[in-house]
């Protein structure tokens, strides 16, 4: 397989500049994460301390098989949003006595672990993962329930956490419980629907209502270790499997847990050499372009993610502004389509149908690198059939069943998101780089289509156009747009699954894909590979 | 001479195993059950089973190791040292088997084996003695003078030796002194001698042939002792001139003409700091140490030893030669008070231009039942400075892992200025504690590092997932990774090319493998070894070695012992117990009593209360940290 030459000049003041400009937006990201980890703050943090608790970060490091990693999903999630970055929930995926696991963690320091309707996004989201991916779930229980004041957003849709524990453990994948604290009201049912269950002496609490509410319904007098504590759990109700005498405790016995699943991933697994790649993937950072205006080579990109930077083109001169071809990544073979030109011609679009069946025909997981702006407009492109085109591409995308990952590194817009499996097509992994945009357009076009069309409707019904209003408008309509897609924004609302760090790409797109063989690796058969 | 049982174990089994081959002469062992596994079975041509473990059972049953010679066809038998080799009945029943015995005559061996008697006959041929008396049952104690020495009548290896500098305390040393020469030889029979302070011990190797000539082979010195027991011996010795080892040379050949020596012996001198010396005894067989002699004359004891049991002449005394030393590696916890050690040895690798002498091997197992004496250590130069040199080296690079050693006593005693400057004496080690010297700080954590590091790459090459993924990466990096030995605890992150660790700095790790890494700590690059087995990482590098006990991420909550549990200081037999359960103790009360090696160890009450339970009896074999009894305070 040849090995992609690199031809960057990292003395340029391109390089130099975008390099500065990334490692703004990193830093930017940082202290986001910053938030995130700080939970609740120091006197909540420090409360939660002085009752022997261990923080949610530390729960989940004990839990870890030691000098593993930890890929944690959609950190800053609820960014911009009011509520708590992070939304109030840990979730990764990470090693646990071997087995690759998604992890789940309620953050207590922050309003008693409640859940607000972010966290149930994120929440439901890992589920989603899990169960693509086939992944056993864990889940580290301390919450106080819904945050009731959101209830309203709440209250409906949190009954899929339930829906989606007990079809989990339906398809064989398995959940379990690890109860530090508070699991109560709806939350007992967390416990009580995983396959497996292990309490901690007098901390968990696991029961519908409380002391103070079976008082009102009943009039029984009681006291929490009755109604919900560890011992009782383990020796009456059934509702948990261990008694965990403290927290170290209770993380051993789910090591153990997960030891006794004899877990089996489906998948083929790694068969190619995992050699690192020939160029520096510290050099992404002056590669990625901060300015989107400018496209970049994404050769260079995969030159430094593809194992010892092997890459074999696919179609290398036909359709030539998007790159088609096959590499693989920490041993996993891949295909691979990335963006060159922004644009997505005619023949790029049929140039990637016929790849995805490639694909499937193969088993082959495909990485999506998108840094598009979207599907050829105009007279020329509209009549040689560009939405058929554009169609078939999406088709193929949406109906190819390998496993997906997607990496926005620039610019996602238009139908270009979707051809380029955007999140709405269901890839199991989806991650931004923080100079990335997404939006429907870009905000410049969008604002001109806006005054254009109030142009259009005055000169219609035969009105003055108001061109002070209209400049002002177009101002604010453009800051709008630039503010919602920005990554941040993006992330925040959840629509990816975490920005990432250009040079951990690598390593990002590893994990996931060692994820992904969790499962079997099948393609859509059927038809034959079509000509396009 | 065709074929040579040698009635002995460990190194110097093998020693003398080498020179018989070298001879032509066919080899035979012998084995207790607890050493089926020794190496020195292996090198023998023949081996013969001694059934039992203990001593008395094995190694020192004249019964048993003459059949094993009749039914080996052995016509000659080597006690080695220890065991049988300074035992007059079994030189009298080879003889009487008609197997050559390779030592002295029984009448010498027996002169000798009483230190009164020895003492009486070496003043009478006029070597100096120093003042002494036996003590006889019934009768008031001896005046010989303060300080004085309690020691055994018959025995030897600094068995139930007391010092005693007042008169109040004489009479609690005597009794004791009585109760372990009667549990060690068979014979209580106590000896009280004038003590010099500050002495140094020096002997001379005497040989005598069957043809009337008596040779001696210069001097050793053996002043580095801890608890009575040598350590550290050299010839020639840095206290003695041409002349004074002339007069030395001449009062031992005096000696053994004075016993009509045959065979290999050895004069031990106690000198003064003015260089008098007086007569402390004769050892009747080969020495310990006696490889310094060979160093430092090119000859081979073992094989004179064998050609005077043939009936050969001696050859003249060649020239005294450069400077030998030699160290002996213990298996012991020296912090703890030399306490003896036993388990299996992962590694022995003793590197450099040294002679190493030992019964073990990577593999084998240092039990309970013999002397812990992993190996010894020699080595040579021109110069005495050269030797000593030589010797640190050697030691410091030496990596032996499984069991404690006192390894780095040695390497602080060679190393020290005092010992390096030639003033030794058999207080050394009191004068200067070097026992308790811990390893420096910034070594412990750079090994604790090494540890780490080398831990995590064993753990990424059995990953079973995620194998290429960077050792602990992480995307949002919140916690830092904890790696916990016993004592000590670091805590890093993964950087890219290297680890951040918490009061140490950046590390750069240029590579991590199970068996060593390769990292830049504050400025200096440095390869350190590791190796784990099991819970402990051997660290080794140029700074010294580290045992790290990795403390368990996640300890069962029901293995921790009940408080008050009174646990084995190190593995023995239990020789008393002195409670039952529900007895009421007293703080400082002896509750049991084990015997490990030559000392017997009181476990005492650590408070007033009540012994709720006992789990050993007499007789038990215990491993060190094993429960013996629970007091309830």
């Amino acid at each position: 397989m040849p090995v992609l030459h690199s031809s960057i000049d990292t003395a340029s003041d391109t390089y130099q500049s975008n390099r500065r400009a990334l490692l703004d937006l990193l830093a930017e990201h940082d202290e986001q994460l910053a938030l995130a980890c700080a939970g609740g703050g120091e006197r909540y943090v420090a409360r939660h301390r002085a009752r022997g608790k261990l923080l949610v970060r530390e729960r989940i490091e004990l839990l870890l098989d030691p000098d593993t990693a930890f890929l944690e999903l959609s950190p800053v999630a609820a960014w911009g949003t009011g509520y708590h970055v992070g939304a109030s929930i840990v979730t990764g995926v990470g090693v646990v006595s071997g087995v690759e696991c998604l992890i789940i963690g309620h953050e207590p320091t922050v309003r008693g672990g409640t859940m607000n309707p972010v966290t149930l996004k994120k929440n439901l989201r890992a589920f989603e993962i899990a169960r693509a991916n086939r992944l056993p779930v864990i889940n580290l229980v301390e919450s106080g329930g819904a945050d009731l004041p959101t209830q309203a957003d709440l209250f409906i849709p949190a009954g899929n956490i339930f829906r989606e524990l007990t079809q989990l453990s339906a398809l064989g994948i398995p959940t379990i419980a690890l109860v530090f604290g508070s699991s109560t009201a709806g939350g007992a049912y967390v416990p009580g629907m995983c396959d497996h269950a292990v309490l901690v002496d007098q901390r968990a609490k696991v029961f519908l209502g409380g002391p103070p509410l079976v008082k009102m319904a009943t009039g029984e007098e009681s006291d929490d270790e009755e109604l919900g504590g560890a011992e009782m759990h383990s020796r009456i109700s059934g509702v948990s499997d261990y008694f965990a005498v403290d927290e170290i405790d209770c993380i051993r016995i789910g090591r153990q847990i997960v030891a006794d699943l004899n877990w089996r991933k489906l998948g083929p697994g790694p068969s190619k050499p995992a050699d690192e790649p020939v160029h520096d993937p510290d050099e992404l950072l002056g590669i990625a372009s901060a300015d989107l205006r400018i496209p970049f080579d994404p050769r260079e990109v995969i030159a430094r993610v593809a194992d010892g930077s092997r890459f074999d083109e696919y179609k290398p001169l036909y359709g030539t502004s998007l790159v088609t071809g096959w590499a693989s990544i920490h041993g996993y073979p891949v295909g691979i389509l990335a963006n060159a030109q922004g644009v997505l011609f005619n023949d790029e679009s049929k140039k990637a149908t016929e790849f995805i069946l490639l694909a499937n025909q193969t088993d082959t997981p495909l990485v999506f690198l998108q840094n598009t702006t979207g599907y050829m407009v105009g007279k020329d492109y509209e009549q040689a059939g560009m939405v058929k085109d554009g169609a078939k591409m999406i088709n193929a995308v949406a109906n190819s069943a390998v496993p997906h990952f997607t990496v926005i590194m620039g610019a996602s817009y238009g139908a270009g998101n979707y051809g380029m499996c955007g999140r709405a097509f269901g890839p199991r992994f989806l991650f931004t780089w923080p100079n990335a945009r997404v939006a429907v357009m870009g905000p410049q076009q969008l604002a001109g289509v806006l005054s254009i069309v109030a142009r259009q409707g005055a000169e219609a019904a035969g009105t003055l156009f108001d061109e002070e209003a209209d400049a002002a408008q177009r101002q604010g309509v453009e800051e709008q747009i630039e503010r919602e897609s920005k990554a941040l924004f993006m992330t925040g609302k959840l629509y990816d699954d975490g920005i990432i760090d250009p040079r951990d790409t690598r390593t990002v797109l590893g994990i996931a894909l060692s994820a992904a063989h969790g499962q079997t690796i099948e393609g859509r058969r059927g038809f034959g590979v079509f000509r396009m | 001479m065709k074929r040579l049982l040698v009635a002995n174990r460990g190194e110097i089994a093998r020693r003398v195993f080498r020179t018989a081959r070298a001879m032509g002469i066919g080899t035979v062992a012998v084995f207790s059950d607890a050493d089926e596994h020794a190496p020195h079975v292996g090198d023998a041509d023949l081996a013969v089973r001694l059934p039992g473990t203990t001593p008395a059972e094995t190694y020192l049953d004249i019964g048993a190791v003459l059949a094993a010679a009749r039914s080996t066809g052995s016509d000659a038998i080597h006690p080695g040292y220890g065991f049988l080799s300074e035992n007059a009945a079994f030189a009298r029943a080879c003889a009487a088997a008609g197997i050559t015995f390779v030592g002295p005559s029984p009448e010498a061996i027996e002169a000798m084996g009483s230190k009164i008697a020895a003492k009486e006959l070496m003043a009478a041929a006029g070597v100096p003695i120093l003042p002494g008396a036996t003590v006889t049952d019934g009768e008031a104690l001896p005046d010989v003078g303060f300080p004085v020495l309690v020691k055994a009548a018959f025995g030897g290896g600094g068995r139930g030796m007391r010092v005693v500098r007042s008169p109040g305390e004489l009479a609690d040393a005597v009794a004791s002194a009585q109760r372990e020469a009667a549990a060690a030889f068979g014979d209580g029979t106590v000896f009280l001698e004038r003590y010099v302070e500050d002495p140094r011990h020096v002997e001379v190797q005497i040989f005598g042939d069957t043809h009337g000539t008596v040779i001696h082979l210069y001097e050793r010195e053996c002043s580095i002792q801890r608890r009575y027991q040598k350590i550290i011996e050299e010839a020639p010795s840095p206290a003695v001139d041409d002349e004074r080892r002339a007069a030395l040379g001449a009062a031992a050949v005096k000696a053994a003409e004075a016993l009509g020596y045959v065979g290999a012996g050895t004069v031990e001198f106690v000198m003064d700091q003015q260089g008098e010396f007086f007569f402390l005894e004769v050892n009747t067989r080969l020495q310990v140490e006696h490889p310094v002699t060979e160093l430092v004359t090119g000859l081979d004891l073992v094989e004179l030893q064998l050609r005077v049991a043939r009936g050969e002449p001696l050859p003249l005394p060649p020239p005294l030669r450069g400077h030998a030393i030699e160290a002996r590696l213990y298996a012991e916890d020296v912090a703890a008070g030399f306490v003896p050690a036993s388990g299996r040895i992962h590694r022995f690798d003793v590197p450099g231009d040294v002679r190493v002498d030992t019964g073990y091997e990577a593999g084998s197992t240092v039990s309970t039942f013999y002397d812990a004496m992993l190996a010894k250590v020699i080595a040579s130069g021109d110069t005495r400075e050269q030797a000593v040199g030589r010797l640190a080296e050697a030691l410091t690079d030496a990596r032996i892992h499984g069991v404690p050693t006192n390894r780095e006593l040695l390497v602080r005693v060679l190393r020290h200025p005092e010992f390096q400057a030639g003033n030794t004496d058999t207080g050394f080690l009191d004068r200067h504690d070097l026992a308790h010297v811990e390893v420096p700080d910034d070594v412990r954590l750079r090994h604790a590092v090494a540890a780490a590091l080398a831990a995590a790459a064993e753990r990424r090459q059995s990953a079973p997932v995620q194998p290429h993924v960077p050792a602990g990466w992480r995307n949002v990096p919140a916690i830092p990774q904890v790696a916990s030995y016993d004592g000590i605890e670091i805590r890093y992150r993964y950087t890219g090319d290297g680890v951040e660790v918490e009061g140490l700095g950046g590390v750069r790790v240029w590579s991590a493998e199970p068996n060593g890494v390769d990292v830049t700590i504050e400025g200096v690059r440095r390869r350190i070894a590791v190796e784990r087995v099991g819970d402990d990482t051997y660290v080794d590098d140029a700074d010294g070695a580290s045992t790290l006990r990795a403390v368990p991420r996640f300890p069962l909550p029901d293995a921790a012992v009940a408080a008050g549990s009174l646990l084995a200081p190190l593995p023995g037999s239990v020789v008393r117990v002195l409670v039952e359960p529900g007895e009421s103790v007293r703080r400082g009360q002896t509750l049991v009593v084990l015997e490990a090696m030559k000392m017997e160890h009181s476990v005492q009450s650590p408070s007033d209360g009540s012994v709720t339970d006992v789990r050993v009896a007499v007789g038990d074999q215990v491993e060190s940290g094993q429960v013996l009894a629970v007091v309830d305070e």
